[in-house]
């Protein structure tokens, strides 16, 4: 199971839970998963954010796979001047 | 210049040949932005707003449509209403009815040089007149221009409908803080007890301006139709083709947008301001309608960088370890939410290892222009304050800064204070070649100091696609889709024929509209040359499958039995050396007969960016009479993954340090009472020109980047972050004051030398 850790302002829609362990084999999975389990995060999972797994940091990637194991992060989207 | 560059192991990625759009833009026949032209054009003209923040009563256009020679005139009534929701569009998430109401006031104007109303007219004279004869009833509201002075009680409220997001609780009342974010990770608290030294400063910086040459502009022809063609100076064309279609309910397909030359972008160019307008100028008049704003109007109305307030706290042991680390960071985000407050968060702290952080952010709205992107959003300010505290720490424990510096060093491994750990980078590379250069052991003269900085960006990849085609002659062109503003196309050539082995000139660039290629997000994030160069080496590779694929048809040998090495096709295992090794341009010379045309297309989203860390070094002398602060030397060093063209990488570092350079000496938007702004054109807003500043000396470092296939990082962001900690900290040293607000300009030096008994 990935160990997934919310970053941010995200904790406000979990009641406080940011760190919690997920079967999950992308990131389109993980997603349907947090927002099935939190309600109140589902839209904010469209909105902009970047996936960290294992330290690489994707974005705009849904199908990307998360290995057994992997420390997933989820953080604000990064974009730049 | 010295350069740490390994080994070359390609035979074009690495060197630095004569860029493909040099000679077009010496000999000036390149077309920026207000170069074009088309038959029977009009000339856009905007109204904007005298105040800083008034109510719109009412809007009289009736005189100025009936003057001979307007053509159209349009206001917000004449754009849809947008509703207030987030919503992902490229770079992040953005909220339409505030672009809407950014592009053209709707109920309230909300900074001076809001736009009010648009003409389009026969000429520029008479726009002008169109413009003076609209006539705007405003009900003057009290305004508020600095971000502290914003979130006080009883501050003047730009939005009655924003609630803070990011308080527990939720606020009931609306306020000027669009949004409170914050980063944690470990236990500061247990961190500030295990210090033996505590240090804890706040800084003040000002909103600037990306200061691009080029103004906007645009030249944009709307058909009877429906169907549109717009001509823009853009970062980003597809960009601009969502925002338009979206801001006027047009079909996505029916707008076909080209990007001229760009004159600097800096991520200024990232949003829309008059190209909506002209669009709907030029439907309404049926003929083509060019607008290009000028100075001032740049200045006003379109997006500077937030100026902010940033609070650092932080506690070392005796030996230099850092213990622990806080920060808080309150941004200008303008007249409308959306500061960099997030990335400046992230990047506080990100140079080094800490086990005990946290960083608190607020996104503050006030009557100013909405800021837009500039170079590494964020960064540079919150940098400023961590890395001027870390600075004051080596002096108050002794240390030397670099050494500091590489005791507390981000490695591979380490842990971001905004959570992931970091792959393979830099930084550690960077700072041993500042305590290994000429620069960092050499003397100084009177009145002479000399300051050192680290610096972080993310950078980004993203959607991308590129088109190669083989010609029938054996040429190649390639068409891109992110403007290239630093070299991208001379890049992606060299990427391409290195792939290729071809000679790079017999490679024709393009970058292409948004008609003649899949999608493209935009140049920014410091993404092209990594994104546009996984999709270019991708399109290289298929049409080298291509040509392998036809050699194996005409030689009748399988296709797995055909190779390419050194630039030949060849036959190989058991059929090598029954064949004449072919050349790519023998292959083209028959595509046409043996199947088609060969192009190699990849439309990609391209993930695996890798951050770029960096280490300027600044010396500064400063006149003890005047206050004058002179950068006399100065090193950039940044690790670039790999650098495809060396002399582009050179030059993002030095333009990047010389906008750092102007942010801490010299630039700022500066507001009078009435809350209009002061200096708006180049003679009173100072940026650096060549004749102010020393030789900019680079170092590149070559840590690459495994998920590109030559290693290559972003480069174009981070040369912005170190500059103003390192000139604040040379100018500690030059002038015995240490300076905790930006810009340290000569009235400020001096009266700061004078109170401390230094002038």
């Amino acid at each position: 199971m990935a160990h997934v850790t919310l970053i941010g302002n995200l904790r406000q829609y979990t009641g406080d839970v940011t760190e919690l362990h997920i079967e999950a084999g992308t990131i389109r999975q993980l997603f349907r998963k947090l927002g099935e389990m939190f309600p109140e995060l589902a839209p904010h999972l469209e909105e902009g954010l970047a996936v960290a797994i294992d330290g690489q940091i994707y974005q705009d990637a849904l199908l990307e796979p998360i290995g057994d194991d992997a420390e997933v992060h989820i953080l604000p989207q990064i974009a730049g001047g | 210049m010295q350069e740490r560059v390994k080994k070359p192991q390609f035979d074009v990625v690495g060197t630095r040949p004569i860029r493909p759009d040099g000679v077009d833009k010496v000999t000036g026949r390149a077309k920026y932005g207000a170069d074009l032209k088309m038959a029977g054009q009009l000339v856009g003209k905007v109204l904007r707003s005298p105040h800083a923040h008034a109510r719109i009563k009412s809007i009289d256009t009736s005189k100025a449509a009936a003057m001979p020679g307007v053509k159209a005139i349009v206001t917000a009534g004449d754009f849809p209403k947008q509703a207030s929701e987030f919503v992902p569009a490229g770079e992040g998430v953005v909220n339409y009815r505030d672009i809407s109401n950014n592009v053209i006031a709707r109920d309230k104007v909300l900074y001076e040089g809001h736009a009010v109303a648009a003409v389009a007219a026969l000429n520029e004279k008479t726009a002008i007149a169109a413009l003076d004869a609209i006539k705007v009833e405003y009900e003057v509201l009290p305004h508020v221009i600095d971000e502290i002075e914003a979130i006080k009680p009883g501050a003047p409220i730009l939005h009655d409908d924003m609630i803070t997001i990011g308080m527990t609780p939720p606020p009931t009342k609306a306020s000027n803080i669009a949004k409170r974010v914050e980063f944690n990770l470990g236990d500061t608290a247990k961190g500030f007890a295990e210090a033996d030294l505590i240090v804890e400063r706040e800084f003040k910086t000002k909103a600037v301006h990306q200061g691009y040459i080029e103004p906007h502009a645009c030249l944009a022809s709307s058909s009877e139709d429906g169907s549109a063609e717009l001509w823009v100076t853009t970062q980003g064309h597809w960009v601009v083709r969502a925002y338009c279609a979206k801001l006027l309910n047009w079909d996505i397909g029916k707008i076909r947008v080209t990007s001229s030359e760009i004159g600097g972008g800096f991520g200024g160019k990232t949003v829309v301001y008059l190209e909506p307008l002209a669009l709907l100028l030029s439907k309404k008049s049926r003929r083509p309608v060019k607008m290009v704003m000028s100075r001032e109007e740049v200045f006003k109305a379109s997006g500077p960088t937030s100026g902010g307030t940033v609070k650092v706290k932080m506690g070392v042991k005796k030996d230099g370890r850092i213990t622990a680390a806080e920060g808080e960071i309150t941004l200008q985000a303008g007249a409308f939410q959306g500061s960099p407050v997030q990335p400046a968060c992230m990047c506080a702290f990100a140079n080094y290892d800490l086990e005990n952080v946290k960083v608190t952010g607020y996104d503050v709205v006030s009557n100013r222009p909405k800021v837009a992107a500039y170079r590494a959003p964020g960064g540079p300010i919150s940098t400023y304050g961590v890395e001027s505290v870390v600075d004051e720490i080596a002096e108050k424990l002794g240390m030397c800064p670099i050494e500091l510096r590489l005791k507390n060093a981000a490695k591979e491994g380490t842990r971001a204070a905004y959570g992931p750990k970091f792959g393979p980078v830099g930084l550690v590379e960077c700072l041993e070649a500042a305590k290994d250069s000429d620069h960092w052991k050499a003397p100084l003269g009177p009145n002479q100091g000399r300051g050192v900085a680290a610096g972080f960006w993310f950078n980004i990849g993203g959607e991308t696609t590129v088109s190669l085609q083989l010609n029938e002659d054996g040429t190649l062109t390639l068409m891109a889709g992110t403007p290239d503003i630093g070299g991208l196309r001379a890049s992606l050539c060299m990427m391409a024929a290195e792939e290729l082995k071809v000679d790079v000139s017999k490679i024709r660039p393009i970058i292409a509209d948004t008609s003649s290629l899949g999608y493209n997000f935009l140049t920014g994030g410091s993404r092209s040359t990594f994104s546009s160069g996984m999709a270019t080496v991708e399109a290289a590779r298929s049409i080298v499958k291509q040509a392998c694929g036809r050699a194996a048809k005409l030689w009748d040998i399988p296709e797995e039995a055909v190779t390419f090495e050194d630039g030949m096709i060849r036959p190989a295992g058991e059929n090598a050396g029954k064949h004449k090794p072919m050349h790519l341009s023998d292959i083209a010379k028959v595509a046409g007969k043996t199947g088609g045309a060969i192009v190699g297309y990849a439309a990609i989203s391209a993930q695996g960016a890798a951050p770029s860390f960096g280490v300027h070094i600044a010396d500064t002398e400063v006149d003890p009479g005047t206050g004058k602060v002179t950068v006399t030397r100065y090193t950039a060093i940044q690790d670039a993954g790999k650098a495809i063209h060396p002399a582009y990488v050179e030059g993002q570092y030095q333009g990047g340090a010389v906008q750092g350079i102007g942010w801490a000496l010299n630039e700022e938007y500066i507001y009078g009472a009435d809350g209009k702004l002061q200096n708006a054109g180049f003679l009173d807003y100072r940026i650096p020109v060549a004749s102010d500043l020393p030789m900019i000396d680079t170092v590149i470092i070559e840590v690459p980047n495994p998920r590109h296939p030559y290693g290559v990082r972003g480069i174009g962001e981070t040369p912005i972050v170190p500059p103003m900690a390192a000139i604040g900290a040379s100018v500690r040293r030059s002038s015995g004051v240490r300076f905790f607000e930006l810009p340290m300009s000569p009235p400020k030096v001096l009266k700061a030398m004078k109170a401390a008994g230094k002038a």
